[in-house]
């Protein structure tokens, strides 16, 4: 295998020769060329995880638009959920209306059949 | 600085309805977001507009946070597609640069390369290195081997596949270390 071939997988020595598959691991570990390339590859990489711990400062405003507009989103979700409340109110007194109207409907029917009957009899 | 589990129990009183608790989670978080949305973007103005973006998004999706994963790390998933989506939009209006393979202007400095490598210096020019890598590479490098998060979340967030992700992955590794260590003057010995 030659470096070039070699030089496509280097990136994933960042992790370590054993990411490398075994003919490319094979390769670098006798060629001093490549395995400087992985050296580079892992400082690299060690550099990248160090970034994690820096924090940078954002300017001072920034918190306050943060919470200003969640703020703002808070109340929308709010007017949203009573709007919701009202609907869930309303449909139940149409419901119940509905309800009634049928169960009334339902009473005079059989009053009506009842009294049918008797003067029948 | 808020520790995990504080995090945790703002995150339960959230996610009940409690909305100074979900500002109070804003407080203890909002700089990292940040700082990654700035990374992500290269660019204050807009890491600001992602850092907006995540939290109103996190505010709305706060019910779908099962606590499986660090709050933390849930926010950068989000932030990552946030500014994904803050890209795509601006690559679709400027038809421009931001693909991944577009080529970027270089701005490099030729100092001692040996002098680079080391600590500090090399964090330095590694931030520099950064900003000059295409969004698309960028964003994979950063999420992978800055915030260590796994190569399918990655792919998830910036909807591309995870062989994808690795490949860009492999792309960006080698343009940093290209950039971090080229020879100022082509033909001469490799540094080493």
């Amino acid at each position: 295998m030659r470096c070039e071939q070699v030089a496509d997988r280097l990136p994933a020595a960042a992790e370590g020769l054993e990411a490398l598959d075994p003919a490319a691991r094979r390769h670098v570990e006798r060629c001093l060329r490549c395995q400087a390339d992985a050296v580079q590859y892992r400082k690299v990489l060690r550099a990248m995880r160090a970034l994690r711990t820096e924090v940078l400062v954002p300017a001072p405003g920034l918190l306050p638009e943060l919470l200003a507009s969640l703020g703002e989103a808070g109340e929308q979700q709010a007017v949203r959920a009573m709007f919701r409340g009202r609907r869930g109110a309303y449909l139940g007194g149409l419901a119940a209306a509905t309800a009634a109207g049928a169960a009334g409907a339902v009473v005079l029917t059989i009053r009506n059949r009842r009294s049918k009957v008797s003067l029948a009899g | 600085m808020t520790d995990r589990a504080d995090l945790a129990a703002l995150v339960v009183a959230a996610q009940s309805g409690d909305q100074r608790a979900f500002e109070s989670l804003v407080r203890a978080t909002h700089a990292e977001t940040y700082t990654l949305a700035y990374r992500l973007t290269g660019d204050d103005e807009d890491a600001r507009d992602v850092t907006q973006d995540t939290y109103l998004r996190a505010y709305r999706a706060l019910d779908r946070f099962r606590g499986d994963a660090r709050f933390q790390t849930w926010l950068y998933r989000i932030t990552a597609n946030s500014a994904s989506t803050l890209l795509g939009q601006r690559a679709r209006h400027r038809h421009d640069e931001l693909t991944e393979e577009a080529p970027v202007a270089d701005e490099r400095i030729h100092i001692d390369p040996v002098a680079r490598a080391e600590g500090d210096s090399l964090r330095h020019h590694l931030t520099a290195a950064l900003r000059r890598l295409p969004p698309g590479l960028r964003a994979v490098v950063v999420l992978r081997d800055v915030y260590d998060l796994p190569h399918d979340a990655i792919a998830t967030e910036l909807d591309i596949s995870v062989t994808a992700a690795k490949v860009r992955l492999h792309r960006a590794r080698r343009r940093l270390r290209e950039d971090l260590y080229a020879q100022p003057h082509e033909g001469e010995a490799r540094a080493v």
